[in-house]
């Protein structure tokens, strides 16, 4: 499968990246590349093998439901741009 | 032949658990707490926080599972998806995508004494984004992220719902066992329990689903009712104008009652799914299933079909009693304390405890009149300590007091009066001050008799056994 032009530019806009002009070939190519490389491992014959979930080979550990956390607003909100009554502020979302 | 349509209604439901934390850290879950100040590191997505997920919410989510019926998957896998928007900082969601926790279970309903099935596909764990606030901070968006990392349950049906009322029935019912599990408090007022209703409309007989809208956050019952109506008018309006449905999200504008298109977001089912690397499979060993099956409480269903048997109740009845595990549990307490007067206790619960409740805006939970007090209440009419008319007096005075029955009764001197003696007494003295009016009565006038009683009445304070007065006048006055 290789990947056009129009593909880098829409993935780009999901994941909100820019992307420059003139970089949109030379990533459509290697993004082909990748994608060549996952055919390659596709032709792996697997029948009969439970896919994972995960590299490790292990069960998610459960945490006991207790509130540990305490209030530490002032702190997280000192990188903030900007905040007002205890909000964080951003640009203006138009719904 | 003007076509004969079918609707057809699937429905997604977020249910928040009732968990201590967060699905992913040790944040309070606490409603209403000032903006920010339940968002840790990691409901925040800061860089380096990692999510570690809670005990209970696998728990209350299997837990349900087991009460539907459903498949419990023994291994099941958390994934993101991906969207930007400032109430959701990592720009994805924590949800399960093609492994969820409980898998295909039914739930059956009571649609006008017609009892219908419908599917659950599944039901998965996942988190919640927080609040944006969209009043005006200089022309800027508030963003409060207390509820972001909120653990939900969300519960999707199969399109088995024909109507309004079918989608309606199911609400009610899911409602109503979440919070018999224990595992959502219900209250749709905080968003602990709303609902996305999808919606289609295919010809009578056709097999092929039609083209469907679906309906975001609809939280009460009567909206859903509502939505639902207008929507299959708008459907119906255009395909019979020849148009075609077009699939998008919309919203239900109370205030206006209709529904509106949301714009459309570009690209927005373009979710990008994958498994979270930070979260290993979730396992569910037959010890947690087993402990989970000992922990389900008698269910709704049940619940009614012996509170039928036991108290003699009819179907009405018990469907009220038991559409709230409090209520129900109450009902239970108050006839323990009223030498099983059932049918009684059933009455008052539903007649003046309710009436109460409505108008001073509470619950079962909170009722000022607790069990134990109705109970004793009951008992003393029973056993005719007290009138019917005078115990609504006594359930006045419960109301602000934390005294029993029988103490009201006692200190303010209600009991009462059955002494034939005491009664007669009364009454001659009556007949003596009022002579024109025992005339009348022996002339014919029977309707004095009212004048009688109420006037008994009126100096016994209530008091006096009406029956017995009645007996009695009507024998002193044919003298």
């Amino acid at each position: 499968m290789s990947i056009q032009s129009e593909d880098v530019l829409k993935i780009a806009h999901l994941a909100r990246l820019g992307v420059d002009e003139g970089e949109v070939s030379s990533y459509a190519s290697e993004l082909s590349n990748i994608m060549g490389l996952i055919e390659q491992m596709q032709e792996v014959e697997t029948t009969g093998i439970e896919p994972m979930a995960h590299p490790l080979d292990q069960a998610q550990r459960l945490r006991p439901d207790e509130a540990t956390e305490v209030n530490q607003r002032q702190s997280l909100q000192a990188n903030a741009p900007d905040v007002e009554d205890g909000l964080f502020l951003v640009p203006r979302v138009l719904d | 032949m003007a076509i004969q349509w079918e609707t057809v209604i699937g429905l997604e439901i977020h249910a928040q658990l009732s968990t201590k934390s967060k699905i992913f850290s040790g944040a309070s879950t606490a409603y209403g707490a000032e903006p920010n100040t339940q968002a840790c590191a990691v409901d925040l997505g800061l860089p380096g926080t990692l999510p570690v997920l809670n005990q209970q919410a696998v728990r209350y989510a299997v837990k349900f599972g087991l009460a539907i019926g459903a498949h419990i998957a023994p291994y099941s896998i958390f994934s993101r998806k991906n969207y930007f928007y400032p109430d959701l900082p990592k720009g994805y969601q924590i949800s399960q995508f093609d492994k969820p926790i409980v898998g295909l279970g039914e739930i059956d309903i009571d649609v006008d004494g017609q009892v219908k099935t419908i599917g659950v596909t599944r039901a998965h764990l996942e988190e919640d984004a927080g609040k944006s606030l969209h009043e005006d901070f200089h022309g800027k968006t508030g963003v409060d992220l207390n509820r972001a990392g909120t653990p939900l349950l969300e519960i999707v049906s199969e399109p088995d719902m024909r109507s309004a009322a079918d989608a309606v029935a199911y609400v009610k019912k899911l409602h109503s066992l979440v919070q018999y599990l224990g595992v959502c408090d219900g209250n749709m007022q905080e968003g602990s329990f709303r609902c996305d209703v999808n919606i289609s409309m295919r010809p009578m007989g056709q097999e092929e689903f039609g083209t469907r809208a679906e309906i975001k956050n609809l939280n009460s019952f009567r909206f859903i009712e509502k939505a639902i109506a207008h929507e299959v008018e708008r459907q119906v309006d255009i395909l019979e104008s020849g148009g075609k449905i077009v699939q998008e999200t919309r919203l239900y504008d109370s205030d206006k009652d209709e529904t509106r298109s949301m714009r459309s977001k570009e690209e927005a089912n373009d979710y990008r799914y994958f498994p979270d690397p930070d979260l290993l499979p979730v396992v569910i060993s037959e010890q947690l299933l087993n402990e989970m099956r000992d922990e389900l409480p008698e269910l709704p269903g049940a619940k009614k079909q012996r509170f039928k048997e036991q108290y003699d109740l009819s179907e009405y009845d018990a469907e009220l009693l038991t559409a709230q595990r409090e209520l129900a549990d109450y009902y239970e307490v108050a006839v323990s304390y009223a030498a099983g007067e059932a049918k009684l206790i059933a009455n008052w619960v539903m007649g003046e405890l309710s009436a109460g409740l409505n108008q001073h805006n509470l619950d079962i939970a909170n009722s000022p009149v607790n069990a134990e007090q109705l109970g004793g209440l009951i008992k003393n009419i029973a056993d005719q300590t007290i009138s019917g008319k005078i115990a609504k007096v006594v359930f006045e005075k419960l109301w602000n007091s934390e005294a029993t029955a029988d103490e009201i009764i006692e200190q303010d001197g209600l009991k009462q009066i059955s002494d034939t003696g005491a009664l007669e007494k009364i009454i001659d003295q009556l007949m003596l001050d009022n002579e024109d009016q025992v005339a009348q009565f022996r002339a014919g006038k029977t309707k004095v008799l009212g004048f009688f009683v109420g006037s008994i009445m009126k100096q016994t304070q209530g008091k006096a056994n009406p029956q017995q007065v009645n007996q009695l006048l009507q024998k002193k006055l044919k003298d």
